[in-house]
């Protein structure tokens, strides 16, 4: 395989907005998290259900995918050999307090199966593999801060020992009204090398 | 029962954040699970949980969980026989 890897293509969501290769896509002026995400799962036509299931985490991460997976290129092939990298500080602990909160009254104590489910922040990695059907390999890093050289490394060690023909990586982190996601895909194809120089410039391009 | 079942529908829907449905599209006999309303097994225990908290029914057992939630009529006959709130 060759060893250039490139960066296809990439998105970013943030303050409600929501941009693909920098071209703002849609943009909600829904006041809250849920409101702008269902605002977007309606302009994009995804069809769905369990989507209003998921929780903050998931949505989110769900949204970047759509959008570099299938919503901007629908003609693309479908890719299972696609592995899956993504990292945040926040961990699931904007679910994590909803959980804590819902079993804090030991009179009223009826933990929710739907809400414990979310309490790991890999798990929407796996919401994004069962809607896209990828069979790869795939890690979530919880970092202080993004890290566009470990994201490198390991997507690099991926494609280089065929372990995936393309990698989907990035940064997805919630905590409380904060959110933010920026995704992008690794493979042979695409304009822009894939190096962490690069990796930085499309995160925070001023 | 009339009462009890437009409840469960309204319960079920908020629940489990089926936000496609309005109580108008579940029919009484129509499937929970499978091809009808296509819950899932988080479904189901969110479904138990509801049991318990709101009509102080305790499922223990998996098979009788299975038919008490074949459809909300099944569902509706079972809570007013075995409520205790």
């Amino acid at each position: 395989m060759n060893s250039e890897f490139k960066i296809q293509s990439y998105c970013h969501i943030k303050s409600g907005e929501f941009f693909y290769n920098d071209k703002l896509l849609f943009k909600s002026d829904a006041e809250s998290f849920s409101g702008i995400m269902k605002a977007a799962y309606t302009n994009f036509e995804i069809e769905y259900p369990k989507f209003f299931k998921m929780d903050k985490l998931s949505k989110l991460a769900f949204l970047g995918a759509e959008i570099l997976l299938t919503k901007v290129n629908p003609s693309q092939p479908k890719i299972s050999d696609t592995a899956v990298i993504l990292s945040n500080t926040a961990s699931s602990l904007s679910t994590d307090r909803v959980f804590q909160e819902s079993i804090s009254d030991s009179e009223n104590y009826y933990p929710s199966p739907s809400v414990f489910v979310y309490t790991l922040p890999n798990i929407c990695i796996g919401e994004i593999c069962i809607k896209h059907q990828l069979h790869s390999e795939n890690s979530f890093y919880i970092f202080d801060h993004f890290n566009p050289n470990q994201l490198w490394v390991h997507s690099q060690n991926l494609l280089k020992t065929n372990k995936a023909k393309r990698v989907l990586c990035g940064w997805v982190d919630v905590d409380g009204d904060n959110y933010e996601a920026f995704l992008y895909l690794v493979s042979e194809h695409g304009t822009l090398t894939h190096s962490t120089k690069t990796i930085k410039r499309l995160y925070s391009p001023q | 029962m009339n009462t009890l079942r437009q409840e469960l529908k309204e319960k079920i829907i908020e629940q489990l954040n089926l936000e496609d449905y309005s109580v108008s599209d579940i029919e009484d006999n129509d499937a929970l699970f499978g091809d009808g309303l296509g819950l899932d097994s988080i479904d189901a225990l969110e479904l138990i949980v509801m049991l318990d908290k709101d009509y102080g029914i305790q499922l223990t057992d998996p098979k009788e969980g299975k038919e008490v939630f074949k459809s909300i009529e099944v569902l509706a006959d079972y809570i007013a026989k075995h409520r205790t709130k």
